[in-house]
């Protein structure tokens, strides 16, 4: 549970500076609909996750990724 | 809950685009004239927005081998290669695109979103790594998801997030096949190839080049980017279309690895769909002899191109990273695009418009694209439509 929280505390961190300064970011955010995240940002965003987990993210399981919290549970089996 | 509902948003989405751009997605071809000017809306239009790089969809010979071949063997195949599919004109055509390429295979597909489904989803099966160019084309993404390989995509063109890929993937000790495109379907620009085949060899990979936008386009006799930059033999397979710069529809997969023949044993878009037509087989093989007797066309594209995008340079427009066939002036406003879009049209010049989600970053595009039978005159009126929608 412990290493969960920190993950997602870290993938909280990355997103952070990608969205206008005073947006929430909660588990339950939602990356599309919420953050408005375009293609590119995404990019960018998992390439930073990618190393600072030192993993690689196929596109593939990002169909199931819808929340922050789904993301960070994908990146859990990752790491 | 009824069976539509779930496209409940993508119905609101398209709403609106109908609403604000309908004026694009209505458009009709009313009447072909030639392979630059059709009649649209009742107006006699240039064809700045094709792909027909070298005009060959309204060539005569071309014409006259599709009205032959349809005379002497029909309108369809009515049938898969794998069973009563494969005519004679099938298996010519397979060997004159392995002589054109310098490869010892080529299968024929019926178009070339078949051929990349056909060879992707077979070739980067479960366990394999598929690892992409992040602009590849939807085909590529569909065929990579159908075999059921991990998929990667690096950033466009960017040789060090391909390292870091690599080197982070090399681990897993398993087949990688990286996937590029000769010249990139939206910006037109080139992959860095040279660097990429550096990187698949020092890793160990297997490359896969679509030469979809390149064939007929690059190389000193129109092979494509592989040919330009003389790697031809790093290449492990070539996929393309005849949809394009041969001006038919089609798809082909070619490759010195003798194993491709096993597709046509283990890929189902080869097997359940019917072959491509005589017809298209015909021209097909027409326009590859004429892109090697001409390459005077190849000479007129280029020149087009570098005219069209130095004009439209001189107008300050944000044009992509270098000048090819495919032209995209870019504009961070959609509506903006429209604007010009339907100025250019009102003109007589029609163009392709890209809309997001389509492109990466919420801009938009005209996509303008050059055919070597664009004459002098109607690539001026071109920059002249653009030079006075977009001035101030
Ligand atoms: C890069 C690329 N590959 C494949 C295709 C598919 O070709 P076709 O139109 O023959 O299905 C296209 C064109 O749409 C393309 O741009």
């Amino acid at each position: 549970m412990g290493e969960e929280r920190e993950v997602l505390g870290k993938i909280i961190q990355i997103l952070k500076p990608m969205v206008p300064e005073d947006t929430e970011i909660t588990p339950e955010t939602d990356l599309a609909t919420d953050l408005s995240i375009d293609s590119l940002k995404s990019m960018e965003i998992l390439a930073q996750i990618e190393d600072t987990f030192d993993i690689s993210i196929p596109i593939n399981v990002l169909a199931e990724v819808r929340t922050v919290e789904d993301l960070a549970t994908q990146i859990k089996k990752l790491i | 809950m009824n069976i539509f509902d779930k496209f409940d948003k993508l119905v609101q989405a398209g709403q609106k685009l109908e609403q604000e751009f309908g004026a694009f997605f209505q458009v009709v071809m009313d009447e072909i004239l030639s392979s630059t000017e059709a009649v649209i809306n009742g107006k006699k239009v240039i064809l700045a927005g094709t792909n027909n790089y070298l005009g060959l969809s309204m060539d005569p010979e071309c014409i006259e081998a599709a009205c032959q071949a349809t005379r002497q063997n029909g309108t369809g195949t009515t049938g898969s290669r794998m069973a009563n599919g494969t005519f004679s004109g099938h298996v010519q055509l397979e060997k004159a695109l392995s002589n054109f390429l310098g490869c010892s295979n080529t299968i024929v597909f019926t178009t070339g979103y078949g051929a990349n489904l056909a060879v992707l989803s077979s070739l980067a099966g479960p366990g394999d790594i598929a690892l992409l160019d992040a602009d590849c084309h939807a085909s590529i993404y569909d065929g990579c998801r159908m075999g059921g390989a991990e998929m990667f995509r690096f950033k466009h063109n960017n040789m060090e997030d391909l390292e870091k890929r690599l080197s982070r993937l090399q681990k897993r000790k398993t087949n990688i096949l990286i996937i590029i495109e000769g010249l990139y379907s939206m910006l037109g620009d080139r992959a860095c190839i040279r660097e990429i085949v550096e990187l698949k060899e020092k890793y160990g990979a297997y490359l896969l080049v679509d030469e979809a936008h390149s064939l007929g386009v690059l190389g000193e006799n129109g092979r494509g980017l592989a040919e330009e930059a003389g790697v031809s033999d790093k290449v492990d397979f070539i996929t393309g279309t005849f949809s394009k710069s041969l001006g038919a529809t089609g798809g082909f997969c070619s490759s010195n690895h003798q194993q491709l023949e096993i597709l046509r044993y283990a890929s189902r878009p080869y097997i359940f769909t019917a072959s491509p037509s005589p017809s298209n087989i015909a021209s097909a093989r027409k326009a590859l002899e004429i892109i090697t007797k001409r390459p005077d066309l190849r000479t007129r594209l280029w020149q087009n191109t570098n005219a069209l995008y130095d004009r439209l340079s001189s107008l300050k427009l944000n044009l992509g990273p270098e000048p090819t066939p495919i032209i995209p002036v870019r504009f961070t406003d959609p509506h903006e695009a429209l604007r010009v879009w339907k100025g250019l049209l009102a003109k007589g010049v029609y163009v392709n418009m890209v809309l997001p989600p389509a492109t990466p970053d919420g801009s938009a595009f005209l996509r303008c694209s050059m055919s070597a039978s664009h004459t002098p005159e109607q690539v001026s009126a071109i920059g002249d439509a653009f030079e006075a929608l977009t001035a101030g």
